[in-house]
């Protein structure tokens, strides 16, 4: 059995006391909360930490609710948690069946969204989709709070632009109109996604046409990416949006860059993105509420 | 420190550090050696145990995470008197394990979805069991084993 390393865990009683601990420990203590991620990084020696602070301990960090316009889900709140919680498939059915999909069942049941966003593994799903609905996070440091979008979040592979002694303490997702519709499709081979591709839209009063749309591709490079370009191609009658799919994939694709890796090459993904956007668009537009 | 869990239903004690991972206490401090560990990266399900009735990969839980916590293992499905757990006797009357290996942890996986869903259809369990990999018997005879599973769990309930 792969052995850890030696640590000492600690148990804040509030946010306050997380942080303080983590501003003392500096690089050698890190926030732990499910260890779905972490806890693997640490087993195969790729980070090392003397101190581990159990962000569990802090309360009311899994709440789910809503308030002020918003569905705010709290950064330990599990997947399974987010799946089962009927409030969330009242107004976000499309953030349950994506996280009905993420990892396997046990990954599922220790694995915390606020966990899953701060580790930023590229090949994740919950980023992608929070992107696309407008989520943002709310992160709370010693001295001051913050909101931050998740592309700002999120700085690059396995890279949050948080400070050492600030938490995640949230996320929170704009409640979404009635004529909002949204679509999370993945592809996967390997145990994790080769490609997440997010689609949401907002349709006129005749449903016929699109009057805002985001779109999302995550997996193929170091961070969930949108093109204004794209976006741009995905607004007007369905009938024309659905002449320019073609053209909205090349434009994510291009702002995505795909690199070439274990999941395939990029010539490959930039092919994926052009199917799943379709799909994504189909299935978006099938549904009667997202 | 000091570890205070209800395993198998019994109230138990061990002391290990804040490192040690949840499936090398049940194996080396425990001597429970029927949870089985393959992947270690939380792929392969093979050290699925329930905590506080939910599966988790003993092979990436802390030990500390089972504190004031009831674990069940392979090891306390049977009975005292040695009569197996109805999705234990399925297994075996499916033929759903050639080298058994990946069993406690199918099994386990299974008691944490019956629990929750008595009476799951085909889809259901393919989706449940997804994480949990079985290199040569083959799907078909462990769907068969859930599916006879969740049949005697009803019959005993009537």
């Amino acid at each position: 059995m792969m052995p850890l390393r030696r640590f000492t865990i600690h148990q804040p009683r509030n946010l306050k006391e997380a942080s303080e601990m983590l501003a003392q420990f500096g690089e050698k203590g890190r926030l732990y909360a499910g260890g779905t991620e972490l806890l693997l990084a640490m087993k195969h020696d790729l980070l090392r930490y003397e101190h581990l602070v159990d962000v569990k301990t802090a309360s009311g960090l899994d709440r789910i609710e809503r308030k002020d316009f918003a569905l705010h889900i709290g950064g330990i709140a599990t997947h399974r948690a987010i799946e089962n919680s009927p409030l969330v498939r009242e107004h976000f059915p499309v953030i349950c069946e994506m996280e009905r999909n993420v990892a396997n069942v046990r990954v599922r049941a220790a694995g915390t969204l606020g966990g899953n966003l701060c580790f930023g593994e590229p090949h994740s799903d919950p980023a992608n989709l929070l992107l696309a609905l407008n989520a943002k996070a709310r992160v709370r440091g010693r001295s001051e709070d913050r909101v931050l979008a998740m592309d700002e979040l999120i700085a690059g592979a396995y890279e949050t632009s948080l400070a050492p002694d600030e938490i995640l303490t949230g996320v929170e997702i704009p409640l979404a109109p009635k004529s909002q519709k949204a679509a999370y499709l993945k592809f996967q081979i390997h145990e994790r996604p080769t490609l997440g591709v997010a689609l949401v839209l907002e349709l006129d009063e005749s449903g016929r046409a699109i009057t805002k749309a985001r779109a999302v591709v995550g997996c193929v490079s170091p961070k969930p990416c949108r093109s204004e370009k794209a976006e741009a191609l995905l607004v007007g009658e369905r009938e024309n949006v659905e002449k320019q799919l073609p053209e909205a994939a090349k434009a994510l694709a291009d702002a995505a860059q795909p690199v070439d890796d274990l999941e395939g090459s990029a010539e490959y993904k930039r092919h994926l993105i052009g199917v799943f956007l379709r799909r994504a668009f189909a299935k978006a537009l099938s549904k009667p509420v997202a | 420190m000091k570890l205070s869990l209800k395993l198998n239903g019994r109230p138990t004690e061990v002391e290990c550090g804040a490192e040690e991972i949840l499936a090398e206490v049940l194996r080396n401090r425990l001597n429970l050696t029927g949870t089985k560990v393959s992947c270690e990266v939380q792929v392969c399900g093979a050290c699925t145990v329930l905590v506080d009735g939910l599966p988790v990969s003993a092979c990436t839980t802390l030990a500390y995470e089972a504190r004031d916590r009831s674990v069940l293992t392979i090891e306390g499905l049977a009975q005292a008197d040695g009569s197996l757990h109805p999705i234990q006797q399925a297994f075996i009357d499916e033929f759903a394990f050639q080298c058994g290996f990946c069993t406690p942890g199918m099994i386990m996986a299974t008691k944490a979805l019956l629990d929750e869903n008595p009476n799951p259809t085909d889809d259901e369990i393919i989706h449940h069991m997804d994480g949990n990999i079985c290199r040569c018997t083959g799907y078909v005879p462990i769907l068969k084993a859930i599916k006879r599973a969740s049949r005697s769990l009803k019959e005993k309930r009537k």
